[in-house]
C-alpha cells in the first residue's frame, strides 16, 4: 500500500517573446493526497495544468517548488531508485504511448525485468500472459505476439495499463486514460481500472476534462483553473451542488440529454474573464482559502 | 487564397479499428518487426536492385577475369573488337579491363564514404537531438556551419593542399566524408526530436529504461528507414563527388576509378577523336549505378510514408478495375 | 439491419415539405491493401432547415460519408457506381452531385452547399487578415459584387456569428480557437448555403467554448433556415440540438429517427450501447461502476475488438 502527498506543487515556465521574459505559471501551489483505495479526479480544460502535475508525478518533468512525498504503509518514505516500482502512468493517446516497433510481450517484459519482478525468460513470459488475461486481452499468447497496430484503440489502452501495473505499482497516474478512445469502448476500460484498484487497492488520480465520468469513476474531485485547484470534495459534492464559478459554468456547458431542446437557453453564463483563480472552495471543510491556506470570508 | 480544402483528410490511417478488423478477418498473421521494415517488391525495386547488384558483381569479381589494365600496347586508340571488347586507350591499353577496376575502386571509395559520413551524421544529428540542451544547440551549431562551407571548392583546397603522394583514398575518403555529412545530420536530428517527443519514448523512460537504452531500442528502431535511405544518399553523392574531384585531376593517387578514367579520356582526348568507348562506358555506369540507387531509395521511402504506398497500390487496383472492365 | 422512420416530424416554420437534400444507396471503399469498404449502402433525406446529426465512432464513416457528398474525397477513397446524391435546390432545379462536370461543381460548392471540417481553425490562410480571406470567397463565387458591397458583406456576416467586426483587420494566429471556429462558419455562411455540412466543428474546442458555438449555430439556423448535417461521436451534445439523429456503424445506418424518440426509446442495440456510454452527470450512474466489480460481459452487437 503506497500513498502519495503532494504539498505545494508549482511549476513554472519561463516565455520569453524576445528580450522580455515572462513567468507562466502552469501549475501554482497545489496540493492533494492520494490513497489506497480511493479515486481522486483531477478536471481541467486543456491548459489548466492537470498533465504538468501528471508529467511531475511520474517524475518526466522537475517541480519548481513544493514537495511530492510517497510512502509505504508503515510511513517510510520510497527512495528515489524504487519510486518508479510504485508510481506508474497511463497515457492518454493509446496510438502513440506503444512503440510500433516492438511486441506486445517486449512492452510488458521490460518492466517486469527492470523492476525484478520475475526472473528468467520462461517466469517473465508465464507474467506477461497473466497480465494480458488480467486485463482481458485473450488470448494472451497470441495478443502477446502482436505489434501495437494490429490492435484497436482500446486493446492498446488495456496493454499501457498491463504495462502501468507490470513493476508492481501501487499508485497509478491516469491521465485521460478514455478520452481518445471511442466512446462506446470508454465504458469497459473504466471499469477494468476500478476493478484492478479493487483487487490491488490502488490510489489512483484519474485526470480528465470530462465532468460525467469524473463524478462517476471518481471518490474525491479536485477541480483545476489556470494552475489552480479551484474547488475539491466529494464527487457528488462538487458537481452537483458546485460553489466556485468555474465549476458552475463547467457544470452549465456540459452537454446533458435531458437537457433536450433547451440549448438556446436564456441562463447567463458567468463571464470568463472575472473567473478569479485564488479562491478555493473546499466541501470538506465547507471553507473557502486563498493559496497559502488561510480561511476568507466570503458572501 | 484561404485554402477550402480540407486539411484533414479521412484516410485509412483514421480508421486502425475498421482495418485491424479487414486485416485479421484476410487470415493475416503478424509479421515479426524486422520483416515488416522491408520494402515490398515492386518492379521498381526489382529493376534498382538488378542494377546495383549487376554493377557491383563487375566491380567485385570482374578484375579477376579481365586483362591486365595497365599494359601498353603501340596499337593506340581502337574501336571495340573480338580482342578488345570496348576497345583500347590512346596508349593501347584495354578499356574493359579498365573499366572493371574503375567500377570497383568508385565503389570502394563511395560505400567507405557513404559508411563514414552516416556515422558522422548520426552521431551529431542523433545524439544532440536526444540530449537535448546546450548539447544539442552546439551540434547544431556544428552542422549548421559544415553545412554552409562550400564543399567542393573546400574538397579541391584540401585535395590541392595534401601533396599527391600523400593523396591516397582513404585521405580522400575522410575529406569526402568530412565536407559530405552535414546535411544528413539535419534530417536525423529533426526525425529524432519528432521521435523523442512521441509517448512511447516518455512511456519506457516512466517504465524506468536508461537513456542509452532508451536511444538504442526505443528510437533508433524507428529511425532505421530513415538512416537507409541517407545512407544510399550518401553513397550516390560520393561516387558522384568523387568521380568529379578525379575528373579535375584532384582524386586519389594510388587507385583508379571510374572518374579518374573519365580524366584520361578528356586529356586523350577522346571526345574529338570521337572515341565514344573511352568516355561512355564509365559514365554510364556511373548514372546506372545512381539511377539503381535512388529506386531502391524509392521503396525506402513507401516505408518512411505509408501513404504513399497505399497510393501506389490504388493506382494498382484502378488500372486491374479497368482492364477488367473493358 | 437497419431501423428507419419512413416519415420525418413537421417542424413549426418552414413552408416547404420537399427535402433538400437525397443520398440514395452511396457506397464508397477505400482501395488499399486490404480493400475497406467505409460506407455501405447508405440512404437519407435531408429537409429544408433541418439540423440532422450523425452520430459514430471512429471508423464508422460518417467523415468519408460527408466528404463523398461533397465529392471532396480523394484516392484512395472511390464511389462504388449506383449511388445518387441528389441536391434539390429551393428555385426547383435538381442537381445528380455524383454526375457533374468539375466546373458546375465548383461553382456549387460553398455556394449552395458549404461544409466546416474538422481542424477547421486550424486551415486559415495564416499570411492574410480575416477581411482578406472572407473577401476571396466573394470574389471568387460573386465576381460581380462591387468592392463596397462585399466589404460591407464580411462585416455583416462576421458580426453574424458573434465576432466583432474589428476583427477584420487581425490574422489567424490572432484569434483564438473559438473564435477563428467562428470565422470558418462566417466563411461556409457567406454565400447563404441551402445546406452546411460541419464536421466535428467542436471537438477540439474547450466544453464552455463549444457551447456558445453550438447555440450560434442553432440561432444562424433559426434566422436563416438552412439546413444542417452535424457530424459528432458526441451523442448527448446532438441530443441536444438535432431534430433528427442518424446512427452510423461500420459504414451503414442502423437506425434513423428524432431526437426525442432517439433518447427515450432506442431501438437498435449499439444505439442503446452509445447511450449508455455517456453517464449523465446530473442524473443516475447508469452502467459505470465505481467500485469495481467484474466487468466480464457477452460479447456485444460492436464487433468486438476492444
Amino acid at each position: 500500500m503506497t500513498a502519495v502527498e503532494v504539498i505545494d506543487l508549482s511549476k513554472h515556465f519561463t516565455l520569453r517573446d524576445g528580450l522580455k521574459r515572462t513567468s507562466l505559471k502552469a501549475v501554482d501551489r497545489v496540493s492533494f493526497d492520494l490513497t489506497p483505495g480511493r479515486t481522486v479526479a483531477l478536471v481541467g480544460e486543456s491548459g489548466s495544468g492537470k498533465s504538468t502535475i501528471a508529467r511531475m508525478l511520474a517524475r518526466l518533468e522537475k517541480p519548481t517548488s513544493g514537495q511530492i512525498t510517497v510512502t509505504l504503509d508503515d510511513k517510510t518514505p520510497v527512495s528515489g531508485s524504487m519510486y518508479r516500482r510504485h508510481v506508474q502512468m497511463v497515457f492518454q493517446d493509446p496510438f502513440a504511448s506503444l512503440n510500433p516497433f516492438h511486441s506486445i510481450e517486449h512492452h510488458i517484459a521490460r518492466p517486469l525485468i527492470l523492476h525484478h519482478r520475475t526472473h528468467g525468460r520462461t517466469e517473465t513470459h508465464q507474467r506477461v500472459l497473466e497480465m494480458l488475461t488480467r486485463v482481458n486481452l485473450k488470448p494472451a499468447e497470441d495478443m502477446a505476439a502482436r505489434r501495437p497496430h494490429e490492435l484497436s484503440g482500446g486493446q492498446r489502452q488495456r496493454v499501457a495499463i498491463a504495462r502501468a501495473l507490470a513493476p508492481g505499482a501501487q499508485v497509478l497516474i491516469a491521465d485521460e486514460p478514455v478520452s481518445m478512445l471511442d466512446v462506446s469502448i470508454r465504458l469497459e476500460v473504466l471499469n477494468l481500472m476500478a476493478r484492478l484498484q479493487r483487487e490491488d487497492n490502488l490510489a489512483v488520480l484519474y485526470i480528465t476534462h470530462d465532468l460525467a465520468t469524473a463524478r462517476h469513476f471518481s471518490d474525491e474531485v479536485l477541480v483545476m483553473f489556470r494552475g489552480r485547484i479551484v474547488e475539491r470534495g466529494p464527487a457528488d459534492d462538487v458537481i452537483l451542488n458546485p460553489q466556485h464559478p468555474y465549476t458552475k459554468l463547467l457544470a452549465l456547458a456540459a452537454p446533458d440529454p435531458e437537457k433536450a431542446g433547451k440549448i438556446v437557453s436564456a441562463e447567463a453564463a458567468p463571464d470568463r474573464k472575472s473567473l478569479d483563480n485564488q479562491v478555493t472552495y473546499n466541501h470538506y471543510t465547507k471553507q473557502w482559502t486563498d493559496p497559502a491556506g488561510a480561511v476568507l470570508e466570503l458572501a | 487564397m484561404t485554402d477550402l480544402t480540407p486539411t484533414t483528410e479521412p484516410s485509412i490511417g483514421d480508421a486502425p479499428d475498421l482495418l485491424s478488423a479487414a486485416v485479421s478477418d484476410a487470415g493475416f498473421k503478424p509479421r515479426s518487426a524486422w520483416r515488416a521494415l522491408l520494402p515490398t517488391l515492386t518492379p521498381w525495386l526489382a529493376a534498382g536492385l538488378g542494377l546495383v547488384g549487376v554493377i557491383a558483381l563487375f566491380g567485385i569479381i570482374g578484375p579477376f577475369f579481365v586483362q591486365d589494365p595497365t599494359i601498353i600496347r603501340n596499337i593506340g586508340l581502337t574501336a571495340p573488337s573480338g580482342e578488345h571488347i570496348l576497345g583500347t586507350t590512346q596508349t593501347g591499353q584495354d578499356v574493359f579491363a579498365q573499366l572493371a577496376y574503375a567500377t570497383r575502386g568508385s565503389l570502394e571509395i563511395g560505400l567507405l564514404v557513404g559508411v563514414l559520413a552516416t556515422t558522422l551524421s548520426s552521431f551529431f544529428g542523433i545524439l544532440g537531438a536526444y540530449i537535448g540542451g546546450f548539447a544539442d544547440e552546439a551540434f547544431s551549431l556544428f552542422s549548421n556551419v559544415f553545412l554552409v562551407i562550400p564543399g567542393l571548392p573546400l574538397v579541391i583546397v584540401i585535395s590541392g593542399f595534401v601533396p599527391r603522394a600523400q593523396r591516397g583514398l582513404w585521405t580522400i575518403a575522410v575529406v569526402l566524408a568530412i565536407t559530405g555529412w552535414a546535411a544528413s545530420s539535419r534530417v536525423l536530428r529533426a526525425q529524432t526530436l519528432s521521435i523523442r517527443n512521441r509517448d512511447y519514448v516518455s512511456a519506457a523512460r516512466v517504465t524506468g529504461e536508461g537513456p542509452l537504452r532508451v536511444i538504442g531500442v526505443e528510437i533508433l528502431p524507428n529511425l532505421l528507414p530513415v538512416l537507409a535511405s541517407q545512407l544510399v544518399f550518401a553513397v550516390i553523392s560520393a561516387i558522384l563527388a568523387e568521380a568529379g574531384l578525379a575528373f579535375l585531376g584532384l582524386g586519389a593517387s594510388n587507385s583508379s576509378t571510374l572518374g579518374t578514367m573519365l580524366f584520361y579520356a578528356q586529356n586523350g582526348f577522346a571526345l574529338p577523336l570521337g572515341a565514344w568507348w573511352w568516355f561512355i562506358p564509365p559514365g554510364l555506369i556511373i548514372a546506372l549505378f545512381g539511377t539503381g540507387l535512388s529506386l531502391i531509395n524509392f521503396s525506402i521511402d513507401e516505408i518512411i510514408n505509408p501513404r504513399l504506398k497505399n497510393a501506389r497500390l490504388y493506382r494498382k487496383r484502378r488500372m486491374a478495375a479497368l482492364r477488367n472492365a473493358s | 439491419m437497419t431501423l428507419t422512420t419512413p416519415d420525418f416530424p413537421r417542424r413549426a416554420a418552414p413552408s416547404e415539405s420537399r427535402p433538400v437534400l437525397t443520398v440514395e444507396n452511396l457506397t464508397v471503399v477505400y482501395e488499399v491493401e486490404h480493400p475497406v469498404t467505409a460506407v455501405r449502402n447508405v440512404s437519407l433525406t435531408l429537409a429544408r432547415g433541418e439540423i440532422l446529426g450523425l452520430a459514430g465512432e471512429s471508423g464508422c464513416g460518417k467523415t468519408t460519408l460527408a466528404y463523398a457528398i461533397n465529392r471532396l474525397h480523394k484516392p484512395p477513397a472511390r464511389i462504388v457506381d449506383g449511388g445518387v446524391v441528389a441536391f434539390h435546390d429551393k428555385d426547383g432545379t435538381e442537381l445528380n452531385l455524383l454526375t457533374l462536370a468539375d466546373e458546375e461543381l465548383r461553382v456549387f460548392r460553398w455556394d449552395k452547399l458549404s461544409m466546416v471540417f474538422q481542424g477547421a481553425m486550424n486551415a486559415l490562410n495564416p499570411v492574410t487578415n480575416v477581411r482578406a480571406q472572407l473577401e476571396d470567397v466573394l470574389i471568387t463565387h460573386r465576381p460581380e459584387m462591387t468592392k463596397a458591397v462585399r466589404r460591407e458583406l464580411a462585416a455583416s456576416v462576421l458580426e453574424l456569428v458573434g465576432v466583432d467586426r474589428t476583427r477584420l483587420k487581425s490574422y489567424a494566429h490572432e484569434l483564438s480557437g473559438g473564435m477563428r471556429q467562428r470565422v470558418m462558419i462566417a466563411m461556409a455562411l457567406l454565400l447563404e448555403p441551402q445546406v452546411m455540412i460541419m464536421d466535428e466543428p467542436t471537438t477540439a474546442l474547450d466544453v464552455v467554448v463549444q457551447r456558445e458555438i453550438l447555440r450560434e449555430i442553432v440561432r444562424l439556423r433559426d434566422e436563416l433556415a438552412f439546413a444542417v448535417i452535424f457530424i459528432t461521436h458526441d451523442l448527448p451534445l446532438l441530443l441536444e440540438i438535432s431534430d433528427r439523429i442518424a446512427i452510423m456503424l461500420e459504414g451503414e445506418i442502423v437506425e434513423l429517427d428524432t431526437a426525442t424518440n432517439i433518447y427515450n426509446s432506442p431501438r437498435h442495440p449499439y444505439t442503446k450501447k452509445l447511450l449508455g456510454s455517456f453517464p449523465s452527470l446530473t442524473g443516475e450512474r447508469g452502467s459505470f461502476i465505481r467500485s469495481g466489480v467484474s466487468d466480464d460481459r457477452a460479447s456485444d452487437t460492436r464487433t468486438d475488438h476492444s
